[in-house]
């Protein structure tokens, strides 16, 4: 029932003629990868009245070529420009060293509706891989191109693809002391940015609900920090912690039953947890010591959370139901802001050695740490719900930007707001699967 | 015939509304209303100079008074009140102690460095900091509000040591003079 409301507001979310035109992001690749398997996508053929609104075959690779793992073929050095698999000849994609095909066909239905059909071959075996054929509207249609490229990406590397997904993040315009702040969420390629909350004062931490329809964040709209949680798709909210002191850090539990904050009503910062549905709360730790930045373990077993009971911050991990904390970095002089990969088997953290701040990601098991940004103000690691990019914070000079880097540290995408910083994006959770039930019959084409 | 062209806008505006509403299940964007006033200059108070010099009026518009110092600096990461910054804190604590109306907002701010949700944290201990000091000199508590801000409100954008040192600061922000 669930899934089926997140999938009406995506849908919503496209169509928006009476919102403001938002300033939107840009994606730029700013480092290559070698080792990138070789893919072909032909720019889909169109069928029917009207010509559709978005040219799918650019977005699926450009979709591709960002997740670092694909090199797909500049469109002007395509040989020949097949829609179908009997129209392929698989000698002209051998020669130009391409690995995997991807052909389609938008049929255009009337009344903004369209079939898009697609097929992804192995080229050297000269066999069909996938085919589909996918309802969609004007729309709808971007939206289609990356559960496309979610199908291919899954395929290809058998892990599932992230492209169906969204992002929010803070923009902020203007100069102190009159800087105007607002939350955006926008599709993960930075299409379609919206804004769901616009304030003249700060706006920090947001955090998707498991199910994606929600966000919870601070804002100093009442002159100091609360939080409140966002419904996405009608911008309903609600005040939910505005205690005395600090209201700040939320995070949801994995089941999104409770959330976890950081809360100073008992005299400085500590680790709360609280039921959503009674409001109830729990305290978990107890110290004079700042605590705060908790983030649940993906089993909703553990904490972790940033203190500096030890002098300078670091992480330290507890039991959900609170009790003893153990710190678990040693490396570096500052380490803050974790975040649980999906699997649970690592944390990216903002790790600070002498003056710089950079991205750095921890492995539970071994406790070694690998540095993945290379600014000194590097701040905010969200991961991709598929665990194989994160998204942080950093400067261009005096700019904000959001960078994206492939686990691996091998790729690379700048995303920059067209005016003011963008900060603090976060990575939704993943869509509802796409139910697929008409498959493109494998054809016969020549070997 | 005037009255009939505004109820004619009107109408078409609520038409246009109305159009806006049908599509009320998109993420629509929360207004937020501004809430922030400016008290401490909310007031206009008059205040000259005697002929010889002397300050007449609020002494928390006499510049040469160390009252007219609102903001404290901190070190890195640190939320010690410098020995050189005393005597403004001592000064504000007895202005409260013998005006028992005044109210301040002890406002604590940190440097853009480190995490958000840290520098939270950060800044409202350098605004206990102060408000302890205010306190153990004669303040009372009720007239004390302390409020963080971290990093989210840097006096200046610049991201070198000279801005950091003006933004890791305890603002002491009137609300009320006496």
């Amino acid at each position: 029932m669930l899934t089926r409301h997140h999938l009406l507001y995506c849908l919503l979310a496209l169509w928006l003629p009476c919102s403001g035109a938002q300033a939107a992001l840009t994606i730029e690749i700013t480092e290559g990868v070698p080792g990138a398997l070789p893919i072909a996508v032909v720019p889909f053929g169109v069928e029917g009245q009207g010509a559709p609104p978005e040219d799918i075959g650019a977005i699926i690779a450009a979709d591709l070529k960002r997740s670092g793992r694909f090199a797909p073929l500049p469109e002007r050095d395509l040989l020949a420009r097949p829609h179908e698999g009997r129209e392929v000849n698989f000698r002209d994609w051998r020669v130009l060293g391409i690995e995997g095909l991807v052909v389609g066909r938008i049929r255009a239905m009337g009344a903004g509706q369209y079939t898009v059909q697609f097929q992804l071959f192995n080229v050297f075996q000269g066999t069909q891989l996938i085919g589909y054929s996918i309802p969609t509207s004007t729309a709808d249609m971007r939206r289609t191109a990356h559960q496309i490229s979610d199908i291919i990406y899954e395929k290809l590397t058998g892990e599932r693809g992230a492209f169906n997904t969204r992002i929010a993040y803070i923009a902020v315009s203007g100069k102190p002391p009159a800087q105007t702040h607002s939350l955006q969420v926008s599709d993960a390629d930075g299409h379609n940015p919206q804004s769901i909350l616009n304030s003249k004062q700060p706006l920090l931490s947001p955090a998707w609900s498991p199910d994606g329809t929600r966000l919870a964040y601070v804002t100093f709209e009442n002159k100091r920090a609360q939080i409140y949680i966002q419904e996405i798709a009608s911008g309903k909210r609600e005040l939910i912690a505005s205690y005395p002191g600090l209201n700040g850090a939320p995070a949801w539990s994995p089941d999104g039953t409770r959330l976890a904050l950081t809360l100073s009503k008992d005299g400085n910062p500590e680790i709360y947890v609280m039921s959503l549905a009674a409001r109830t709360l729990q305290r978990l730790t107890s110290n004079l010591a700042i605590d705060t930045e908790p983030v649940w373990s993906p089993d909703g077993s553990a904490l972790v959370f940033t203190s500096d009971r030890g002098g300078r911050p670091q992480l330290y991990r507890m039991s959900a139901n609170g009790g003893e904390a153990a710190r678990i970095t040693f490396e570096g002089d500052y380490n803050a802001r974790g975040v649980f990969s999906p699997d649970g088997k690592q944390l990216a953290m903002v790790h600070g050695t002498g003056g710089q701040y950079r991205i750095a990601l921890l492995d539970l098991k071994t406790g070694a740490v690998r540095v993945l940004s290379d600014r000194t103000l590097d701040e905010s690691p969200s991961f991709a719900p598929n665990g194989a990019i994160i998204i942080y914070a950093t400067n261009e000079g005096t700019r904000g930007t959001l960078t994206a880097v492939s686990v691996d540290g091998r790729v690379r995408n700048r995303l920059l707001l067209q005016e003011g910083d963008v900060r603090e994006a976060v990575w939704s959770p993943f869509g509802p699967r796409i139910t697929l039930q008409t498959d493109t019959k494998p054809q016969s084409s020549n070997p | 015939m005037q009255f009939f062209i505004k109820l004619l806008l009107l109408s078409v505006s609520a038409v246009a509304l109305a159009g806006c509403q049908s599509t009320a299940t998109k993420p629509s964007a929360a207004a937020v209303e501004d809430r922030s006033s400016a008290a401490d200059g909310g007031a206009t108070t008059a205040s000259a100079m005697d002929g010889d010099g002397a300050f007449r009026g609020d002494a928390l518009d006499n510049p040469s008074s160390p009252l007219s110092r609102r903001v404290i600096y901190f070190e890195l990461d640190s939320s010690e009140v410098k020995q050189e910054d005393r005597a403004t804190v001592s000064a504000h604590a007895r202005y409260l102690a013998g005006n028992p109306n005044a109210a301040v907002a002890v406002e604590g701010h940190a440097d853009e460095r480190g995490s958000r949700e840290y520098n939270l944290a950060l800044g409202e201990r350098r605004g206990n900091a102060v408000r302890q000091l205010l306190l153990a000199e004669g303040a009372a508590a009720k007239q004390l509000q302390v409020v963080s801000y971290g990093e989210e409100k840097p006096v200046t954008l610049g991201h070198d040591e000279g801005s950091w040192q003006q933004n890791r600061r305890v603002e002491i922000v009137y609300t009320s003079r006496r």
